[in-house]
């Protein structure tokens, strides 16, 4: 039996012909109570961006906004943009403004 | 020897952050220790939780550490240790200390090291009071409950 994310990976390398992007997306903080996880796993069409993301994880947790607030996003341990494309293996994470000390 | 640059659930030692930056050229060794404070504007604050994005949390500290380097080239070592977790009233949460031959790089250097780690490094705290809980989002926030 396929997990839902296989099925997704299989169905898009069927269809388009193409190897999927698998991403592991970060939650911290707000988000990760929002969300009821401090990590998952999703598949992405190749070329997508961090953007597209986004978008994505607003559908799947409707309220939860990624694209204003301030939230912030790193690729790899590492602060990013919005605007840069994903890469398979990244690790996105989301998380509202720090405040630690 | 500990990372110089860490996160930690444990209780943090004042004496092994200070020793991570001692060295025999260095007649100074400034230190920072942020700690839990009782209130919050008009409220009791009862406890905090922090929570970190450990792995990049501790390679911010590096770059911070590296920021200083390329400010004040005097400037020896720098440690950053925050702890997360559950801490009380009294708790120490972050201790950051710079080392360097004479002290007076040392002030301004400890400065830029706590504004940048409240600034950047992936860390968040929840206050907790009696009767509520809120995070704290952001630099605004800076000194609301923590020195």
């Amino acid at each position: 039996m396929r997990s839902p994310l296989e099925q997704l990976r299989v169905y898009i390398e069927r269809e388009m012909g193409v190897s999927a992007v698998q991403i592991t997306i970060r939650w911290f903080a707000r988000l990760r109570e929002r969300t009821g996880r401090s990590q998952e796993t999703v598949s992405v069409e190749p070329g997508r961006t961090v953007e597209d993301l986004a978008r994505a994880m607003e559908e799947r947790y409707p309220g939860m906004r990624l694209l204003s607030g301030g939230i912030r996003v790193a690729r790899n341990r590492r602060y990013s943009g919005f605007a840069t494309k994903l890469e398979d293996g990244d690790e996105i994470a989301f998380f509202p403004p720090v405040g630690g000390g | 020897m500990k990372k110089r640059f860490a996160i930690t659930e444990d209780p943090i030692s004042l004496d092994e952050v200070s020793a991570m930056v001692a060295d025999p050229a260095y007649g100074a060794v400034t230190i920072f220790q942020g700690i839990v404070r009782n209130r919050t504007g008009a409220r009791a604050v009862d406890h905090l939780e922090y929570e970190a994005y450990p792995e990049m949390a501790e390679e911010v500290m590096a770059q911070v550490a590296q920021e200083v380097h390329d400010r004040w080239p005097e400037i020896g070592k720098v440690a950053i240790v925050h702890r997360i977790g559950k801490l009380g009233v009294g708790e120490v949460a972050l201790v950051a200390a710079v080392s360097a031959p004479h002290r007076e790089p040392t002030y301004e250097a400890l400065q830029f090291v706590v504004n940048k780690v409240k600034e950047s490094v992936p860390i968040w705290k929840k206050e907790v009071w009696e009767d509520g809980e809120a995070w704290i989002e952001g630099p605004e926030d800076r000194g609301r409950a923590v020195a």
